[in-house]
């Protein structure tokens, strides 16, 4: 069985801090003293990934990227 | 016809240079570009490799020298790869590190060196393109070259010139990109879900590569791997150019061996230690060591990273100690932060906080506001790995190495208030601030 390594990352040319994100998926993601995401740089644990694609989906600014393989 | 009365076709090639003078040999006191005729009769033609060229270069352990220290084959390598899709190279001439002056050295006396890498990466990769990224004063003479090598019919794909922006930016490799596809300011892209490797100029496979870095593959494309390990020292070989400051005057363009020691390259003796505050490896985005530290450190990036500084790209700026290093380092982070792209979060807040701060250091005292440099290396891990480039990670560095290197000086800030006369111009260059000396003019020694 593969198992795919995947990381979650924000694309901060495209992040507003809008915090959508920080609230679907509050396992993962704080925010910071401005209002912008901090994504930890580990592989998403596999229970997280279905809420890590809404989050990506729900993002305004579709700034949220899962990538393959490790950071 | 014998062998003997018959012409050879083939120029002899020319004798490799022996010892760490290779890019800066016969470069000392000229003022004028080497012309594409006394270029070829110095370094003979160049050799068409093709694709070995891959190769040979990964043999010689090849890495870049436009601060990133990534190894060139492995570039190379990703977009070889990619061929079908029309690769473009990149030459990186922007050089927007203020305290940097090597490649407008090599631009301005050795172009044809920085040319004929290009070319041979071309063909090493199967580029169709070719771009030299030039700032606007260098955009005639890297022209001139151009035109001379056209004439002769030298390259199978003709050189483009095109200019960059008079930012400190405009060499980040996805902001050169950017510029080149039609972007007014040199905004730096997400490169963690597509590298430029994958799609960059025009959509196709770029390899950008520092002006420095081609002229060592103009070399390598020459003479060869293992001519170009004889220098060097341990894991990295060949040599590199370095811009040193508050030495010997004027900035001052040096070539030395990668591994070789620094006391030795800079003549250190206990005179010029104890007359110096503090030494800057790098750049702005690089970090500060001590003196002594400098004395002790190789020409090697992973010792220097391991003591926490990076040797970037090859500035060396040597702090006197009649200026205030608080403000010195102030200037450089308001600089710094009026010189980002503004497009990323972290970066757009942190960095005018930490500007703020490093002002406090400098101006504040005993009954200013209290800055404490707990909340500086709060701010620096902030800020540092959330930007869509490196420019938040290099403030971060070169803030936490200075307040670490000048404690000392912060300590007595904090009890007796700023010095007393701090100098109108700065030793640091700060574009558009008075400085201590001119800003365009480079000196090479051996």
């Amino acid at each position: 069985m593969t198992t795919w390594r995947l990381t979650l990352v924000v694309d901060p040319t495209r992040c507003d801090g809008r915090g959508v994100c920080a609230e679907l998926l509050p396992e993962w993601i704080t925010t910071d003293r401005w209002g912008y995401p901090i994504l930890p740089s580990a592989d998403l644990p596999g229970e997280l990934v279905g809420h890590a694609e809404l989050a990506i989906d729900q993002c305004p600014r579709m700034a949220l990227h899962l990538v393959e393989g490790g950071r | 016809m014998t062998n003997a009365t018959r012409h050879s076709a083939v120029r002899q090639p020319a004798a490799p240079p022996l010892g760490s003078t290779r890019l800066l040999a016969g470069l000392e006191d000229r003022s004028k570009p080497v012309r594409l005729g006394e270029h070829l009769a110095r370094w003979g033609e160049l050799p068409d490799w093709g694709r070995p060229l891959v190769d040979e270069v990964q043999a010689a352990g090849l890495v870049g020298h436009g601060g990133a220290w990534f190894p060139v084959a492995t570039k190379w390598r990703s977009v070889e790869a990619r061929r079908l899709r029309r690769p473009v190279i990149v030459a990186n001439g922007a050089e927007g590190e203020p305290a940097s002056r090597k490649d407008a050295l090599l631009l301005s006396l050795a172009p044809h060196l920085v040319l004929d890498g290009a070319m041979a990466a071309a063909r090493a990769v199967g580029a169709t393109r070719v771009v030299a990224y030039v700032g606007r004063r260098h955009v005639a003479a890297v022209a001139a070259a151009v035109a001379d090598r056209r004439r002769a019919g030298l390259d199978p794909v003709a050189i483009e010139v095109a200019v960059s922006p008079d930012a400190f930016l405009a060499g980040q490799e996805s902001a050169a990109v950017n510029v080149l596809n039609g972007s007014e300011r040199p905004l730096p892209s997400f490169t963690a879900i597509r590298s430029v490797r994958d799609r960059g100029v025009a959509g196709r496979p770029t390899v950008v590569h520092n002006v420095e870095t081609l002229a060592h593959v103009a070399l390598i494309a020459r003479f060869g791997a293992r001519w170009f390990r004889r220098v060097g020292d341990g894991g990295n070989a060949g040599t590199m150019l370095l811009t040193v400051s508050g030495r010997w005057g004027d900035p001052t363009v040096v070539e030395a061996p990668i591994g070789g020691s620094l006391a030795d390259l800079l003549r250190l003796d206990p005179a010029i230690v104890g007359n110096r505050a503090g030494a800057l490896l790098g750049g702005y985005g690089g970090g500060w060591v001590s003196m002594h530290a400098l004395a002790g450190l190789p020409l090697d990036e992973l010792a220097a990273r391991r003591i926490g500084t990076s040797l970037g790209a090859g500035v060396v700026a040597l702090l006197p100690r009649d200026v205030c290093p608080l403000v010195e380092v102030a200037a450089v982070v308001d600089h710094l932060r009026r010189h980002g792209a503004g497009q990323c979060g972290p970066c757009a807040n942190g960095l005018p906080q930490l500007a703020d701060l490093m002002w406090d250091l400098a101006l504040g005292g005993p009954h200013a506001r209290r800055t404490d440099v707990g909340s500086i290396t709060e701010l620096c891990a902030l800020v540092e790995g959330r930007g869509a480039c490196r420019h938040p990670d290099g403030v971060a560095r070169f803030v936490r190495s200075a307040c670490l290197v000048f404690a000392e000086e912060i300590a007595i800030h904090e009890r007796r208030g700023p010095c007393r006369f701090v100098a109108r111009e700065r030793f640091l260059p700060v574009p558009g601030v008075p400085s201590r000396r001119p800003s365009s003019h480079h000196r090479v020694i051996r």
